[in-house]
């Protein structure tokens, strides 16, 4: 016995005694507490070097914002870089002032993306899952409340998660905040657009909003920032330099007598009524989420960009249907346009470019507002920024359309370069199980031979009323389409303009989208980002009818180039055809190529 | 043999390393207060009744104290309807009795028709002292509806001291202990809401907005379950809850009226008309104790009278021998008075 006691009690002793020497040497401070002030002083180093203050030109306010790669893209909120305009300063704890051109606006979610010029080794912060956010976790914000920052050090606030996925209805007609998180970190005016970090100094969101009401615009403990999670799914688009709308699903849904969430309302056009929802119908799902109030489904529609093909499940009294809904427009183009118009201010001449109609918000009589300063006319942007800026109408910043196109372009001509191709293409393949199948696309018209028979188009007359074969939604059509695009390239092609990055049915990730007008249609030309390849278009013949859709895939060599030899076409809810391609036959390329 | 004595030696190293680790909690642990949030959102309601309008919200925070679904809030105007909704944590709503209110601590307890719900127990709470971090759930500016959960912020007890404070231009009735806080707690919609200790034990319910008497500046409070306790029990045991009208109670043979005490209500035109005061003959014993017109009669010896009927007949069950305990709003203001008839003529 005095064995055992010897044997367990000496070791007992001497590993107490090491661990009580611990906190008696932190001057006794417990060294749970010391390891979490050090975790806590680390996380905030790491978060502080990715902080960016931001300076409107001309004395035009300013706000916060937060660097997310190294060559200088950062976040901020819409309603920060709405009065600084395209180009503003930025600070960083580096003590050091940087140009930053905006790049994209995303109005209804109150984001926008700047670019810090100057360096391509920015600090930037790591993006952290916010869906894995739990209310109680310790977080922080850092920022330039009250516009603090004029020594170039930021501000930090602690607090805690005091809420996730909550729904902030929209202020005026825009600035919708879903999803978002609640925060009692201190958010101030001047912390707008500026990161939340957790504990371990991840970028979990960007703070913009707080609920103040009767309190006065400063603190009361109730600050909300934008998820990152939702931003990381506009983050394509934002860099398109176009201004991004959000989504609807041409439904709207009410909460009935026993809790469940239903459609009450539903447009005919939507692509949800071609999917199959109905009025009256239960939302159990939608964008993989369960849904069990009508903020839970605000909420998911507000995290998605329009054009998104989101998961939906309901049911129909006993019968459940899943399904995929293509998001479309809150807004159409003008009327984004004119919402984001700022009221015309004394000095500056004005812009010939701009609609003459007032936003409808504006034309309520003029609320009573204490004096503000009176900000001067925008200054002219420095020569830095100025090439980093391209105006064009629908457009925040047409420079970083052209950057993304370009880009695509460039990558996917890489190994498929079919310029100057001009001519007749014959594609020949089989339909297994079905038959042959010989498509010829030439000068003036298509003339295909399919198992259910022949077919053709006419290339002088609209392409919306051809939309053969039967049942195809317009193959033909999306063919000639895409083969005008790999012979023209997008600048000889029409209006080819970048979208953003969007997922595809049927494969892994997001995906770079193109979009051209070519005749009466418009079609979405989809690219791996890593391969550089086309993997998928849509042809839309209208806007509100089903696209044409063809997946490509199985590229082979010919002649020299990458070719897809395996189509799937679908159209609506049906596979129309998968063909499998086995030759190309391709007219010489002619000699004065046209590089874009 | 000196090789097992060795392995026995590394074993109880290890198993005492064991021990002195299990004992000590790892950062981790106390990293966040997502387990203790999630703990104490079961016991969260959210309250929704009159209000709506310019300034008054129509909507509240409490929690459950019972395990057949008594709900401890604040008593204010947003319980003065016939229809009090409550939604629970899970999202269950359901239409809330009051079972009654204490005027001068200014609590309610609501009842709702489940049970085997999860609660606080109003005994069990803990007192705190200041410097101790505490955890604020409510449902502030009404962000969360159906099962979405309160929200929460964190803080310290700033100080525990009497309350000096006043709701507009008059003072508050409880002036006894309320923990100040370093959280934003005085918020629309967060009266009524469950103060925790950083384990999530209950310490307190948040009060209404109020602010200081002295700085003006809104006060972030919550008063100790300690002061309202015995409150707690009165209302549950009924104390505070009006006798029916044909209740067969045994009567006095000379009870007090509303005639003889000099007090002329308005017309009893509603299912519950609220007992208002329309005149005051002088002279008569309320106009000796300074009871005048468009009072509102809250409470007949520390009953609630939420009708012209139910007061009439609290008072045809009290002898004139006896006094006659009034709280009556003036206002924003509550006043107490002692009614005797022998003070009248």
């Amino acid at each position: 016995m005095n064995r055992v006691i010897r044997w367990f009690l000496f070791p007992l002793i001497l590993v107490t005694v090491a661990a009580l020497a611990a906190p008696l040497a932190a001057q006794e401070i417990p060294a749970v507490v010391a390891k979490a002030e050090q975790t806590r002083i680390a996380a905030i180093a790491k978060a502080t070097t990715s902080a960016v203050s931001v300076f409107a030109n001309g004395g035009r306010g300013g706000g916060s914002g937060v660097v997310i790669t190294p060559d200088g893209y950062a976040l901020t909120n819409f309603h920060v870089v709405k009065p600084a305009g395209s180009a503003m300063k930025c600070s960083m704890a580096d003590n050091r002032l940087y140009d930053a051109v905006i790049v994209g606006i995303d109005p209804v979610g109150d984001v926008a993306m700047i670019k810090l010029l100057g360096r391509d080794d920015f600090p930037c912060a790591t993006l952290a899952d916010s869906d894995k956010v739990q209310v109680g976790d310790w977080c922080f914000a850092i920022g330039n409340p009250f516009l603090l920052a004029t020594d170039f050090q930021p501000t930090v606030t602690y607090g805690i998660v005091s809420g996730v996925h909550r729904y902030q209805y929209p202020a005026g007609t825009l600035l919708e905040y879903a999803d978002c998180i609640q925060t009692d970190a201190s958010i101030n005016p001047g912390n707008s657009g500026g990161p939340l970090f957790n504990a371990n100094g991840d970028l979990i969101g960007i703070n913009g909003r707080g609920s103040f009401e009767k309190r006065g615009r400063v603190n009361v403990g109730v600050g909300y920032a934008i998820s990152i999670n939702q931003i990381k799914h506009f983050m394509g688009y934002l860099r398109s330099g176009r201004i991004v709308d959000h989504a609807t699903l041409g439904a709207t849904v009410a909460t009935d007598e026993n809790g469940r969430v239903i459609v009450s309302n539903i447009l005919e056009s939507s692509d949800a009524y071609r999917r199959g929802l109905r009025y009256g119908d239960e939302v159990i799902s939608f964008g993989n989420r369960r849904i069990s109030t009508v903020n839970g489904f605000k909420n998911v529609l507000g995290i998605f960009p329009r054009g998104w093909r989101v998961p939906l499940e309901y049911r129909r009294d006993t019968e459940t249907f899943e399904t995929l809904v293509r998001l479309s427009g809150v807004h159409s183009p003008e009327q984004l346009l004119a919402k984001i118009q700022r009221p015309p201010q004394q000095g500056p001449k004005p812009n010939p470019d701009k609609p003459k109609e007032k936003p409808e918000d504006e034309k309520q009589p003029p609320r009573r507002q204490p004096p503000r300063p009176q900000a001067g006319p925008a200054p002219k942007m420095p020569a830095a920024v100025a090439k980093y800026f391209k105006a064009r109408r629908g457009y925040t910043n047409y420079y970083f359309n052209l950057l993304n196109r370009d880009r695509i372009w460039n990558q996917f001509q890489a190994e498929t370069d079919c310029t100057g191709m001009d001519g007749k293409w014959t594609l020949s393949g089989t339909i297994p199980n079905r038959g042959d199948v010989e498509i010829i696309l030439d000068t003036n018209e298509i003339r295909a031979d399919f198992p259910q028979g022949q077919v053709k188009v006419d290339l002088t007359k609209d392409f919306d009323t051809q939309l053969a074969p039967a049942g195809s939604g317009g193959l033909l059509v999306a063919l000639q389409v895409w083969k005008k695009l790999l012979t023209e390239g997008p600048t000889q092609f029409g209006d080819v303009h970048y979208l953003g990055t969007a997922p595809v049915v049927n494969q892994e990730g997001v995906f770079d989208v193109l979009i051209g007008t070519r005749n009466v249609v418009e079609t979405r030309f989809m690219f791996d980002s890593q391969t550089g390849k086309m993997i998928g278009l849509e042809m839309y013949p209208d806007l509100s009818v089903d696209p044409c859709e063809i997946s490509l895939s199985d590229y082979r060599d010919v002649q020299g180039r990458s070719l897809p030899h395996l189509l799937k076409v679908r159209y609506g809810n049906n596979d129309f055809a998968q063909i499998k391609l086995t030759n190309y036959a391709l007219p010489a390329a002619s000699t004065d190529k046209k590089n874009p | 043999m000196n090789h097992i004595k060795r392995t026995r030696t590394c074993l109880c190293l290890l198993a005492a390393a064991c021990l002195l680790l299990a004992s000590v909690p790892s950062y981790g642990q106390t990293n966040s207060f997502s387990t203790v949030s999630i703990g104490v959102q079961s016991k969260m309601v959210k309250i929704y009744g009159a209000g709506g309008i310019k300034g008054l919200e129509a909507y509240q925070s409490g929690f459950l104290i019972s395990e057949q679904g008594h709900i401890l809030t604040v008593w204010s105007y947003v319980l003065d309807t016939d229809y009090i909704t409550a939604v629970l944590n899970d999202g269950r709503k359901f239409q809330a009795k009051l079972v009654g209110a204490d005027p001068r601590l200014e609590i309610a307890i609501l009842k709702v028709e489940t049970d085997r719900v999860d609660f606080f127990a109003p005994k069990t709470a803990i007192d705190l002292e200041a410097g101790d971090r505490v955890l604020a759930f409510s449902n502030l500016y009404g962000v969360a509806t159906g099962d979405e959960p309160a929200s929460v912020l964190h803080g310290i007890v700033s100080a525990k001291t009497p309350l000096d404070a006043r709701r507009g231009a008059f003072k508050t009735t409880y002036r006894g202990p309320v923990l100040i806080l370093d959280a934003m707690t005085n918020n629309p919609g967060a009266a009524g809401g469950a103060l925790t200790n950083r384990d999530g034990k209950l310490v307190g319910i948040l009060g209404k907005e109020l602010r200081n008497a002295l700085t003006n500046t809104w006060l972030n409070y919550a008063i100790p379950m300690s002061e309202l306790n015995q409150a707690i029990d009165d209302i549950m045991a009924g104390k505070t809850r009006p006798r029916s009208v044909d209740e067969t109670a045994k009567r006095p043979e000379r009870p007090h009226s509303l005639h003889k005490l000099g007090i002329l209500l308005v017309p009893d035109l509603l299912t519950k008309t609220p007992p208002f005061v329309d005149r005051v003959r002088s002279n008569s014993a309320a106009a000796k104790k300074g009871l005048k017109a468009d009072d509102l009669i809250l409470f007949v010896n520390d009953r609630m009278t939420d009708s012209c009927k139910t007061l009439k007949n609290e008072l045809s069950l009290i002898d004139q021998i006896d006094s006659v305990q009034l709280i009556i709003q003036r206002g924003q203001e509550l006043l107490e008075m002692e009614l005797n008839l022998t003070d009248g003529t």
